[in-house]
This record gives C-alpha cells, structure tokens and sequence, in this order.
C-alpha cells in the first residue's frame, strides 16, 4: 500500500534507536542521535514525526499520525533531513493536508478514512511541464534568480529559481518537456538544478530586503477596504466567537482579494466547510483576471480531528509555499483559519512534554512563535531583485469571544490591522460582522497616497468623514437608548438617518449576492460621497423648512440603495445622486 | 499476543493503574484486570514506556489492589458490528444490556474512528423536516449535519430530541432514519423516559442504545460515544443507512474528561477542563458527514447542557466552533410556558444556506426566515426599551414589531408535542403572522413573493 515518497535524500542512515515512550501523539525514543527538528521515522509502521526536544540520550519526538497500537521497544529512524515541503510546478489547485500529502492521492491509496503510515509527495513527480529557459549558457547566476518559466495554469507563469545557496556559471540549460525532477540546468561547479526544489518549513525563506508596504490589498469588501485596509505584505488578525462570520470573511478574502496567489489554511476546523470550498472554488471566477478562483490557489486543509502535530505543522507548511511564489515576484495573500486551533495544537504537544505554562496553559513561547509567523509576512525585494509579498490574514477564535485570551493578545501585539468580529452585531444580522468602533488599521498613513493617486485625491478626508460619523452615532445612540430618538434635537436625528445609512447601505455587504460581494474601491468611494452628499442636502433642505422624514423618503435615495445589488452600479450613482438632490430640493417645496 | 498476567502494579490513583516492568505494551491497548475476588475489570492503556505504563480503568479502580492480575490483549478497543445491532439496547462499553444475546460481529471495528478525508466528503445538502416550525425554518437541519442542542437543567431538550426523532424525514419521503442513541450519565429516570417514549412510537425496532447511566463508571463514558459512532459508521457506510445519532449529556462526558486529565495530573486549560478538550470534542463532531460514494450519512443532535446558562463555558464554547450551529432553548421562553422553548435568535444553521430554496424546500424560505428572524429580533430589542419609557414612546412602525414578537413566540415558536408541522405549513404560517405588520414594513420581502404569498396581498 505504500507510495514510495521521493524527498529527494531520504536514504535511512544508520542511525537507529528504540521507542522508549508513546503518551499519545508524544513519542519518546533512545539510542538515536538526532538534531532538533529532525523528520524521524517511528515504528514498524514508519510514521512521520518530528525532534522536538532532547534530553540526554532521550530523543522527544511529535508524529504526525495517530499512534494507537506501537510499542517500545519498536524502531525509530532518523533521516537527516528537517520538515520540508517540495515546491515546484504543481502546487497550484492542490489540497494538502498539514505536512503537504496531496489528500486526492491519500484518497486513491487509503479510502475515504485518512489512515497511516502513508507517503506521498507533494508534487506530482511524473507530470511532465513545458520549461521555457530565459538564461542563456554562460549567465552568471546566483540562488534566487530566474532561469526559467513553466505555465502552470491560464493565469500564473511558474518561475524557475537558482535553489537559494546554490551560484555560478550556467554550464548547460534547455528548453523542453521535463518532469519536476529532470535536471533542466546544470552550473559549472557541477550543481545540477532541477524544477522542484525543498524547503525546511521552519525556516523563512532568504530575500534581498524588506520595503515599507505602500499598496492597499484590494479585497473588495467595503468595510475593510475604505475603513481600515490592509496593506499588501501586511498582516492582519480577525478574532471573533463562532457564528460570528469568521470562516465567511475569510473565503470572501480568499475569493475576492487582488493578491495574485491565494494560499488557504484550513488549521483545526470543520470538515465540511473545507469541502464547501473544494466543491465551490473551481467554479468561482477570479474578479481581477475572469479565470477560475482554483488557478491561483493552493489549499491546506487539516481539519480538527486530523493528527494534532500536523495542525502544527500546517501553517509553517504554508508559509512556506506563500514565500515561494513571493520569491517569483507575485503577491500572495495568505489565509490561516484558525491560529487558535494552531496555538491550541502547540499547548496540547507542550502539555505531554510536561513544560511549564505560561497563561491558560499555552507555552510560554506562545507569543513569540506567533511573532515568528506573522513575521514571516511582507513586501519584500526578491533575490532576482522583483517586488514580491506575503501578506497573512489569521482567524482567531477567542474562547467566549473575549479578547483578553493569550492567542488573540500575542496576535494582536504584532499585527497591523484588527478586523473585529462582534456577536451582536451578527445576531442582527449585520454581515460582515466587522465591529467599525473597535476595529483598526495602522496602514492609512502609508496608503493614503496611493488612495489619493488611484481613486480621489479627497480619499482620505471622506474617510475620515464616514468614520467620524459613525463615532458621533455610537454617542447619540447611548442618549436615544434613555430617552428615545423623538427627544433628539433634528440635527441630530439627521445624523442618525445618516449613520443608519453608513451601515444598512455602505457597511453591510451580502457575501452570498453575486453582485454585491465585491465591491472596487472606486465604487466604495462614489458610495461613500453619495451618503456624504446627502448629508449636505439633507441639512441644507431642513433648514430651508424641510421636514425630516420627507427627505430621508425620497424615492431616489431608496432607489439608490437598492440599486447596489444589480449589476453596473458604478455607472448608475452619479445619475442617481443627481436624481435625489433634486428630490431633497422639492421636499422644500413641498412645504 | 501475550497473554501473560501482570501483578506489578505500583500505583492506584483515582481512575487509573500503574504498572511497572511489563513487556511491551502497545499505546492505546486495552486490558483486563483481574481482581482478588475473581471480578474482572477493564481498561485501556494511556501511556506506555519501558519502565512504567498507566491504564485507565473504566469501570472505575474500586476494589483493586496491588496483587490484582493485569493482562494485556494485544488490541485496541474494537466494537463487534453487525446489522443485528439494530434494535439492541447496550451498556456504556458495548456489552447488552437488554438481556439478549451477544452480538454476532460482521467484524471488528476500531472505535477510535478514522477522521474522513476533506477530500472525499460531500456537501451536505438535503433539507430534514423536522415538523418543529422554529428549527425548519429558522434553524434548519441538514442531512449530515452536526448541530447540536444547547439546553440547561430544568429545560425540556429531552422532548425535543425526542420529537425531532421521531418526526425528523426528508421532505415527501418515508425514509426513516435509524436512530442511535447514546446517554452518558443521564439519570434512571430520564434514560426510562427515552426508552419508554421509542417504545411507544416504535422506533426502538430502528434504534441502537447505548446505555452509560448516573451510577455507571464515570470512565466508561469516554468510550460510550465513541462506540455509538462506530455503530453509527457501520450503518451509515456499510449499509446505506441514513443515521440520527443523539447523545445526552456531553456535559457529562466533558466531566468525565476532566476526571482522568486531574488524575494524570495534567496541566489544566480553562475550568480545569484539559487543554486537548477541543480535539477530542472534534474527534467525535467530525464524525458526521456524507462520504462520496455510500449511500448512508450520519446526522449528530447532541444535546449539552451548558453549566449556568452560560453559553461561553468551555463546553458550549468549544463545541460551537465545532458543530455546525446550534439550537439554544431558552429559559426565559420556558418560563412563559411556551413548548419547545426555542430561542431562535443565538440559534444557527451553519448548512442552511444551501439547502433551501426552490429545488428543496420553497422559494420563498430564505428571505421569509430572514424577514422573521429580523421583526422578532427588533421586537424583542424593543421590549427593552419599552420597559424604560413605556410604549407611549414608541411610533407605529415599533409598536407593530413589538406586538409581533409576542405573536411570534405563541403561535410559530409553540406547538404541540405531537404536532408535525410540515414544511409547507410553517411557511404559510410565517405569511399569516407577518400580516400583522403593515407591508410596507416588511424591508426582507420583495413585491414579487409579497403578491404571491401575502394572505392580504395575494393575486389569485
């Protein structure tokens, strides 16, 4: 039944111990040298596991596969190699789960039950591409540059890099059809360069250098882009309780958002929605090229019943696939959800390794290997000197929705952007549920040009308008919960109707609506100066005699409400804005 | 396997065993314990290593000493399964309870359950009636569907598990379901409940019971659901049945769980439920679903009761972000007399989405439920508000919303114990309540399903 993995020098060395120990996914093991975060084989069955701590001559290993039913005193193998995941032509449209086993090929091998003791490769090493060189012989190359591309799908030209130690002269290179593992290159120091290359997941991958992000990721959900947007090579958190919209938002993102590779974690969560995903995606159109979602994807999909260790590892596994396609020159959008499921998989390994707890028995490397990972986000220049990011999105799911919790405080310390969801406001069934008054960006200040150069040069003063509005709403709403809004002074009441406007016809967004799921920026913008517009008129009706509830009824305005949900509306605000001054203006007549 | 006898046990320490200077004992294995007064017990095997392995005893360490005979079978814990299970009422560690025979195992089947491969699942997407108005179109349930009952003590989730059992079809079908039932730590009373009211319908010929109850080792309900799913399993992709599972009380198990973690000394997460609660929760939730390829699903209702109608406790907590929603039953409703007392504003169908509509249930459902959802939600708010400045203070538009959640609450959330509503029926319904606000009112509807439906404005 076993599938011969390739991972390239995977030769078993000599080196050979005993299980001393199994407590659940914990496997103790003597008699055999290895290095921290070495990959060991355990037991008859050789599944996969991990170093992670050393103890004299002790060896702690995490697998990655259920142990039920191994012994002490069964084998354990060491292979020299750290965890890596092959990257290559062929990651796109793939699912994997947390240590990169394609499951379409765990499926043909193991059934519909995930069984063990089953290798797979990450890559499909028969397939053959069409590689294009763009070096010539004699080029003077060094690790990270291109030589070469592949066209994986309609949408992405695979990029075929120096492996990042490795320089020299080009000695041979040919166009052609090749498998992932032909040599298409060969250096004059005699290294041979093949499609695929491995990477140890731990490890970030090498870049020339980080820039300061200056460009918003466009993920056109209005609330995030005009509020509080996200920069690409930015990160940001979104915690919220469950039922409040987290695991909508984030395939909204993963849908909608103009990264140019999209990289979907599913860590620890439900096994259904990762099939509604699966079942979905190949039938989505990208918005931004007209081509299907799945060209631009790679799915990791570890759900919570998976083997612990491996949730572990899924989001390291990630990460890494995102810096490679950073390091061709794309910008990746990475989704983890949840890292709370991470976090809980790294407290559950540290409580069988009997470690001292920090807060709520998380480790106390809690907070820095949550800092690690979203350091691994950024704008960067590539080694072949191309502009590249990684930007990373998480989920967190704070037990109770209280965010004082350790994953959501370490998240929060590191990150740029609070997306914060709020139960209540998705028990009205406000979505996206995103809370306006506590969330942030700290991006605006480095956005702010691009919105003036791209969209309007008033972009962020309109903001600044919308946002401020709907402060001044949150006030009168304490007053309105004493004594009622009738009490309220009618300036004030205006206000309200226009704060009521902000979030009934700009701030929610019906992500199941073929239409108003996505919104460009330049439409939030026209939205965002009509309410503004009507502000003005409002006001200036009212004080010529005009009654409020007559204004705010003006047919256009419901009009132009309404019309956000039919296709072409961009086109349509101006003549509609248009139409509802006038009718604000009658309204005086009227009197 | 050896089959060799062990009288080295070192330590006795709340529900488990240690021993010291076995052969190799594999992790997970399961074990019999043979006491000095010829009794045996069994267990099953937590941690394993040269110098020391910990077995923890199901039916409790009561009566064992250091001379007890421990024997390890080789094995892990295995449910024998056949279709002969159906009909069966069992114990908490699967032997019968109903005074017949053994069963005739088909095969043995692990009962710690493989987690079934995202790949290979398929969405959910078959609309069950339930005849319970509240959920079918509020909160409705879906073939495959976890979603389970989120209820506090003194409330009536019994009843309503057992309605939604017997009344719970695919719309215009008659194929049933086989129930399987699974009580952790229920009382006497209530499991007799359970038993009399599947005698009286019948569908205890359709049913597996399994039986751990208040006086039954605490342990032993670690084991008790996970033998009910493996059950369920067989059933469902063996042999095509589509399969109700309902367990009671999780709350129980979840006890049970913190039990053994305290007596291992295991650093505790929040409450001093251990920090692996999430996984093992998972463990038994993910075991629903339908499977690409078999005819047969699996369907979760389990019911928890959440300590002090706190719905962020751990356990309601960490089993919302598992299950696919959740039917909350409210106190407050239950007080005012009102059967089944559903709260159905924190209630949620996360697989609604996709199974209403035209081709299942009926165009109108999605935005009905939506307009529903909202004016109760607004009434109720407005109750609130009432109380403060009384309803002088309120215009037109809210006094209709706030006679309309009183409505609400009596005439689509109440219903007989016995009444099946059908799908069709609870819609109509929904139309001849919402008639009581002015049309103009109703922001959800469209003038094309509002001239079709609404008993007012219908053009025949």
């Amino acid at each position: 039944m076993e599938v011969k993995k390739h991972k390239g020098s995977e030769e078993m060395s000599n080196n050979e111990g005993v299980i001393y120990r199994i407590s659940g996914p914990v496997v103790t093991a003597t008699g055999i040298d290895a290095r921290m975060y070495e990959v060991v084989r355990v037991g008859h069955e050789k599944l996969m596991g991990e170093v992670i701590e050393i103890h004299g001559e002790q060896s702690v290993i995490q697998v990655y596969e259920d142990t039920s039913g191994i012994r002490p005193g069964e084998p354990v193998f060491s292979t020299g190699q750290t965890l890596s995941v092959q990257l290559g032509p062929g990651l796109l449209t793939q699912i994997y789960d947390g240590i990169q086993r394609p499951l379409q090929t765990l499926e043909e091998v193991m059934g519909v039950f995930i069984t063990r003791g089953v290798d797979a490769d990450g890559l499909d090493l028969e397939k053959k591409w069409e590689f294009e060189a763009t070096a010539s012989v004699g080029d003077e190359v060094s690790g990270g540059q291109v030589i070469g591309t592949v066209q994986e799908t309609d949408t992405i030209t695979h990029k075929i890099m120096v492996p990042p130690k490795a320089s020299g002269k080009i000695k041979s290179l040919e166009s052609g059809e090749f498998n992932v593992t032909q040599t298409v290159c060969t250096l004059d120091d005699g290294t041979e360069i093949q499609m695929m290359q491995e990477w140890p997941v731990r490890h970030p991958r090498p870049f020339n250098q980080k820039y300061a992000p200056d460009t918003p990721l466009v993920t056109g959900m209005r609330i995030l882009d005009f509020l509080f947007p996200l920069a690409k090579g930015g990160a940001a958190g979104i915690p919220g309780p469950f039922g409040s919209g987290k695991t909508v938002t984030q395939q909204s993102l993963a849908k909608y958002s103009d990264a140019q590779i999209v990289v979907y974690i599913g860590c620890g969560e439900r096994g259904n929605e990762m099939t509604e995903v699966l079942d979905e995606f190949p039938h989505l159109i990208d918005p931004n090229t007209g081509k299907p979602l799945m060209n631009r994807t790679v799915m990791i999909a570890n759900t919570s019943n998976m083997p612990v260790a491996a949730r572990e590892a899924s989001v390291y596994t990630g990460i890494t696939i995102a810096e490679y396609f950073r390091d061709q020159g794309y910008d990746v959008a990475l989704m983890a959800d949840s890292t709370s499921r991470w976090a809980e998989a790294m407290r559950e390994i540290s409580s069988r390794l009997e470690e001292m707890p920090g807060e709520e028995g998380y480790p106390a490397y809690l907070s820095s290997r949550l800092a690690e990972f979203y350091e691994r986000a950024g704008r960067v220049e590539t080694l072949n000197g191309d502009d590249g990011s990684v930007t990373v999105i998480g989920a967190v799911s704070p037990p109770g929705g209280d965010i004082s919790e350790p994953v959501s405080q370490g998240t929060l310390r590191i990150v740029k952007v609070f997306w914060g969801l709020d139960a209540g406001l998705a028990r009205q069934r406000h979505f996206p549920a995103i809370n306006w008054l506590n969330s942030y960006s700290l991006y605006p200040q480095s956005l702010n040009q691009w919105f003036r150069d791209n969209i309007a040069s008033d972009f962020p003063e309109v903001r600044t308008e919308i946002s401020a509005l709907l402060k001044v709403e949150a006030e009168l709403q304490e007053i309105v919960q004493l004594v009622g809004s009738d009490a309220l002074p009618m300036d004030q009441q205006l206000t309200l109707e226009v704060a009521r406007m902000i979030r009934v016809y700009f701030l929610q967004q019906n992500g199941f609506d073929p239409v108003d799921a996505y919104s460009g920026v330049e439409q939030q913008y026209a939205m965002a100066r009509a309410i503004l517009t009507f502000q003005e008129e409002a006001k200036k009706a009212m004080a010529a005699g005009a009654v409020l509830e007559d204004v705010v009824n003006v047919p256009a305005r419901i009009e132009l409400m309404r019309a956000r949900f039919a296709e072409g509306y961009l086109e349509k605000i101006e003549g509609l804005v248009e139409e509802m001054v006038n009718q604000i203006g009658n309204s005086v007549e009227a009197q | 396997m050896t089959s060799k006898e062990y009288k080295t046990i070192t330590d006795i320490k709340g529900p488990l065993v240690f021993l010291e200077k076995t052969e190799p004992v594999a992790y997970g294995e399961i074990v019999t314990i043979r006491l000095s007064d010829g009794s045996t017990k069994n267990g099953q095997v937590l941690d394993t290593s040269d110098d020391m392995v910990v077995v923890q005893v199901f039916e409790g360490t009561e009566g064992i000493d250091r001379r007890a005979g421990v024997k390890f079978l080789g094995d892990v814990f295995k449910l024998p399964v056949s279709k002969g299970l159906v009909g069966r009422i069992l114990d908490g560690a699967g032997r019968p309870r109903d005074g017949g025979p053994d069963i005739v195992a088909d095969e043995k089947a692990d009962i710690i359950g493989a987690a079934i491969n995202p790949y290979s699942r398929q969405s959910p997407h078959d609309f069950i009636q339930t005849g319970v108005s509240a959920i079918d179109c509020c909160t409705t349930l879906v073939r495959g569907q976890k979603l389970p009952i989120f209820s506090a003590s003194g409330l009536p989730h019994n009843d309503i598990a057992l309605q939604i059992a017997r009344q719970a079809k695919l719309k215009d079908s008659d194929e049933e379901f086989i129930v399987v039932f699974c009580a952790m730590g229920i009382t006497a009373e209530e499991y007799n409940f359970f038993r009399a009211d599947l005698e009286r319908t019948g569908a205890l010929e359709n049913a597996v019971l399994f039986v751990n109850l208040a006086d039954d080792p605490a342990v032993e309900r670690l084991i008790t659901p996970r033998l009910a799913l493996t059950a369920a399993e067989y059933l469902a992709f063996e042999h095509d049945y589509h399969v109700l599972v309902i367990y009671t009380d999780m709350t129980n198990y979840c006890d049970s769980l913190r039990q053994i973690g305290a007596a291992r000394e295991e650093v505790p997460g929040r409450r001093g439920y251990p920090g692996y609660m999430y996984t093992d929760l998972a463990m038994l939730y993910e075991r629903a679903g339908i499977v690409k390829g078999k005819k047969g699903s699996i369907t979760q209702f389990p019911i928890l009761t959440m300590p002090g109608d706190d719905i962020t406790h751990p356990i309601p907590d960490l089993s919302g972000y598992i299950t696919e929603g959740q039917i909350v039953i409210s106190r407050e409703l239950h007080q005012a007399g009102i059967y089944p007392p559903i709260n159905v504003l924190p209630s949620l169908s996360r697989l609604m989405g996709g199974c209403i509509g035209e081709e299942t249930t009926r165009d109108d459902h999605k935005k009905i439920s939506d307009q529903m959802y909202a004016a109760y939600a607004q009434g109720r708010e407005l109750r609130g508000l009432v109380a403060i400045v009384g309803e002088d203070a309120l215009n037109e538009r809210d006094l209709q919303y706030l006679k309309f959640s009183d409505i609400f609450e009596d005439k689509f959330v109440r219903q007989g114990r016995d009444e099946d509503r059908t799908i069709d029926g609870t819609l109509n319904l929904c139309w001849e309540l919402l008639a009581n606000i002015d049309t103009k009112y109703l922001e959800r509807l469209d003038d094309e399903l509002i001239s079709k439906y609404h008993p007012n404005e219908k053009k025949e």
